[in-house]
């Protein structure tokens, strides 16, 4: 096989999966940019938009409206979630935030496993997502899931530099990740600009569910639990806190996962997710700000 | 709390924007103020003078919400504002430029002045006043589209006034304006509060600069370990310095 | 300051169920035997948890990942030596050819976690707040992918078995004591003050002097010491586990029986651990669905686990410090550590 195809092959492999993960990478990033907390719980909106949007098809509507109320799905429940379990804990010491995340992530996971059981189901996407579009005699193969996946995640990006650049709610989001107190004191609602942010946080979260449950054919109630870790070392590899540094970290995890898989042998690319985590201790520890030394400031 | 009858209670004083009475305000055990009363009418520009630690950023930070009081009350255009949340109390019309300005450091100087007016819906309003403060201070619209953390000292002060004023305030309440700035950056600023104060603007000013302060305001309070020590028309108060140093610093010395 | 010696007199109850369990054991209930087993292993580790989490500020998410390398370690090390060359033929030669008797098994497991607490607190102890959590985990996660794949010591993500079935009751009674007596000395002796400074405040903890880096690191050590023991104790009371009994439940387990019980005190840990396994237990119970004459309730498998959770996040709102706080509980005397001043509203 032409080696130069190989890597084309490669390059599309790591967008479509780099997609995914800064799609749940941005989310995580805005939440920890604007209330200062690691939300354990970011990986299950992935598994409500998942999970929904399965429901919704059975119900017997067309995929691309079963998606969305997915993705409208998610974006509930991350607003139910703020409100119930995290604005009361709001002001409180890191640990206990990132406690109370890991306490919801338990609950929607068990949740899940009580409504669903935790058998792997069947994500039946039309025919038309699954055909392949081949180049070079089929030395380069991607699917139609695969267009959509980067296709919607561009338009969403776009999307969301629009809101955030463009709009007076953007702008106070940006604020209030600055400074919450100055925020306050200007006026700004800073209550209602969290819930838009989860919002938002978490219909990116619940699109990238449908995606990877299109992708892998299947889903399941923990469905969501790598994709946050990895989402994790996404965030601080390009800067925690940052969007753009979410972004760029979606995208170069992506292609070092596959880097790992193509090109190293198949003995250590077994330890895929170690080497993974390995880089994020690195990075944590050489470079804590991420490649664009971005990352919002943390307390000692 | 605001109560309904307090709510209700005779909008009698309007000319009195704000009344703050027998306030007692602590940190944990530290009491920060031990009873203080004072008030500021409309168009006043009223001093809080007093050494470091006396209590007069704490007072203005009380009465903007952002501390609780332990007792007393404090009455903005009539009605009780203790004990509410600091985002409603700046919109009833409250502004409050806090020690250390606080800007919004990566955003542009007209992203911090379009955050000012967020409690205002009057698009043409916003605009206009955005002009006037533009023209007050001109280095502003230069550096308009600069990130606000690349400002020199002087120019982010003058960042963090254009701001609050942007909100049309009712009461603008001043933390040490001048802290960290230098005399000749501090004079402008002060001559340009002179002019605000000219058009009307109710001010509440903290400052360590005292002379400074006794020029532009109308009267003022000097603060020593959280009481009141001497209060008067700001003019006298100039002239009467050794008064006022003994008040700073306590009549047994 | 606390007499450690006051702290195990808490534990004379258990003492006497457990002499009475080696002595007739045809008199006690087998059920509750194992289940006071299971909470004397939990106490160790969540005793051992709190040490290098609650009490120098640091949460480190990775405990489990000690666990784990207690259990596999002393698992491989006591194996019998026919099961050995049945299964793990690909052992090296040196480990499979001799089979260590239970406790130098679980010693040597312990010293084991300790040097790899020192491999990885040393880069990691230095990271603050939710990098360190966030570090911690990635460590439990690739402990997780090398078990998994160091299939020639482990079996993979098969099941390890014949692992002798050790753990007593007097064994796990035991251990708890040495577990909790070493651990008050450290944490209550005037070396344990140091770790307290640096939760408190760490900037003024470096100001007097006291160094952040080593403190931690000594707590997160000792911790792994008995992760590694109680992992060993796990590893001999199942006789056969997989890596996945060691990873994400297992660690959210720990961590609310440590927050329930109160992060900062070693009665909490223990509290902590009774508190929810009884609920556990109970609750486990009434998924089976109830009868109450007319109507009954459905059985609802995994309720308990959300009710769990749900009680998990109350705490969290209305009682972070769990059931002890910072207290002790010793005979007669309630030692209460100063409160902080309350914050600011902003």
């Amino acid at each position: 096989m032409n080696m130069d195809l190989y890597v084309v092959q490669q390059v599309i492999n790591a967008v479509s999966v780099g997609s995914l993960y800064a799609l749940v990478a941005i989310g995580l990033s805005m939440v920890f940019g604007i209330l200062r907390m690691t939300n354990f719980a970011h990986g299950d909106m992935m598994m409500v938009g998942a999970f929904a949007a399965l429901v919704l098809g059975a119900a017997g509507l067309p995929f691309w409206l079963a998606a969305l109320g997915g993705i409208v799905i998610a974006a509930i429940a991350g607003i139910v979630v703020e409100r119930v379990a995290y604005r009361p804990v709001r002001g409180s010491p890191d640990v206990t935030l990132l406690l109370t995340s890991l306490g919801v992530t338990y609950i929607l996971e068990n949740l899940g496993i009580l409504i669903f059981t935790s058998s792997p189901r069947n994500f039946p996407i039309p025919d038309l997502m699954n055909s392949s579009i081949q180049f070079m005699d089929g030395q380069i193969t991607f699917t139609a899931i695969n267009v959509v996946t980067v296709v919607l995640t561009a338009v969403s990006l776009s999307a969301l530099g629009w809101f955030v650049t463009r709009t007076d709610a953007g702008l106070g989001t940006r604020a209030t990740a600055e400074d919450l107190g100055a925020a306050r004191l200007v006026g700004l609602d800073v209550n209602r600009l969290i819930v838009t942010a989860f919002a938002i946080a978490s219909a990116f979260a619940g699109l990238a569910g449908v995606l990877w449950a299109a992708q892998a054919g299947i889903v399941e109630p923990d469905m969501g639990f790598t994709p946050l870790l990895k989402a994790f070392v996404a965030a601080i590899i390009g800067g925690f806190g940052s969007i753009a540094g979410a972004l760029v970290g979606g995208y170069v995890l992506g292609a070092l996962e596959v880097l790992i898989v193509a090109f190293l042998p198949s003995e250590v690319s077994s330890y895929r997710d170690a080497i993974v985590f390995a880089f994020l201790i690195a990075f944590l520890l050489f470079r804590p700000n991420g490649l664009l030394n971005r990352a919002q400031e943390v307390k000692l | 709390m605001a109560t309904p009858e307090a709510a209700a209670a005779p909008v009698a004083d309007m000319s009195e924007v704000l009344r703050v009475r027998d306030l007692v305000v602590s940190y944990g055990a530290v009491s920060a103020l031990r009873g203080v009363s004072l008030h500021v009418g409309r168009g006043e520009v009223v001093a809080l003078l007093g050494a470091n630690g006396a209590g007069k950023s704490t007072m203005l930070r009380t009465i903007s919400g952002l501390m609780l009081p332990k007792s007393g009350e404090i009455r903005f255009l009539g009605q009780r504002i203790d004990g509410i949340p600091p985002a409603r109390i700046v919109r009833l019309g409250l502004a409050h430029s806090p020690e250390g300005r606080r800007l919004f450091g990566s955003l542009t100087v007209a992203e911090n002045l379009r955050l000012g007016a967020s409690t205002r819906s009057d698009r043409s309003g916003i605009e206009a006043d955005r002009e006037r403060l533009y023209a007050l201070f001109p280095v502003l619209k230069e550096r308009a589209r600069q990130q606000a953390a690349t400002l020199s000292g002087g120019e982010q002060q003058m960042v963090a006034l254009a701001r609050a004023l942007v909100a049309r305030p009712k009461l603008l309440l001043l933390d040490e304006p001048s802290l960290g700035i230098a005399p000749i950056i501090m004079q402008q600023i002060f001559a340009s509060l002179a002019e605000l104060k000219s058009s009307g603007v109710t001010m509440l000013l903290v400052e360590q600069n005292m002379s400074m302060a006794l020029d532009l305001a109308d009267r003022a309070y000097v603060l020593r370990t959280g009481k009141v020590s001497l209060e008067g028309d700001a003019r006298e108060l100039k002239t009467n310095y050794e008064e006022v140093a003994a008040a700073y610093l306590g009549a047994s010395r | 300051m606390i007499r450690p010696a006051a702290l195990l007199s808490l534990l004379a109850p258990l003492v006497l169920v457990a002499v009475v369990t080696a002595a007739a054991p045809r008199l006690v209930n087998d059920y509750a035997v194992r289940v006071l087993i299971v909470m004397c292993i939990n106490a160790v580790l969540v005793a051992s948890m709190g040490v290098a989490n609650g009490f120098t500020g640091v949460f480190s998410l990775g405990h489990v990942g000690f666990v784990a390398v207690g259990a596999y370690a002393s698992g491989i090390l006591s194996l019998p030596l026919a099961a050995k060359h049945a299964y793990l033929s690909d052992l090296p030669h040196w480990l499979g050819s001799f089979s260590l008797p239970f406790l130098p098994a679980t010693i040597v497991a312990g010293l084991v976690c300790t040097a790899l607490a020192f491999v990885v607190g040393a880069p990691l102890m230095r990271l603050s707040g939710y990098f360190v959590s966030v570090a911690t985990l990635g460590f439990l996660i690739i402990v997780n992918v090398i078990l998994i794949n160091a299939v020639d010591y482990t079996r993979g993500a098969r099941t390890f078995t014949s692992v002798p079935r050790e753990t007593t009751l007097p064994w796990a009674v035991g251990w708890l004591a040495v577990t909790l007596l070493v651990l008050s000395r450290i944490v209550y002796s005037p070396y344990g003050r140091r770790y307290r400074a640096v939760r408190e405040d760490t900037i003024a903890a470096q100001a007097i002097g006291i160094s952040v880096l080593p403190t931690r690191l000594s707590a997160f050590m000792v911790g792994a010491f008995f992760a590694g023991v109680g992992g060993s104790l796990y590893g001999h009371y199942l006789g056969s586990f997989s890596p996945a009994s060691f990873y994400m439940a297992y660690t959210f387990s720990l961590i609310s029986m440590l927050v329930i019980g109160g992060m900062q005190s070693l009665t909490g840990a223990v509290a902590g651990v009774i508190v929810v396994t009884l609920a556990s237990e109970v609750l486990r119970n009434l998924e089976r669905g109830i009868d109450f004459g007319a109507f009954s309730v459905p059985p609802l498998y995994g309720a308990s686990q959300i009710v769990l959770g749900i009680i998990f996040i109350l705490v969290m709102i209305f009682r972070p410090s769990g059931i002890m706080g910072d207290r002790e509980l010793t005979p007669g005397l309630l030692y209460s550590r100063k409160r902080r001043p309350p914050e600011e509203y902003l």
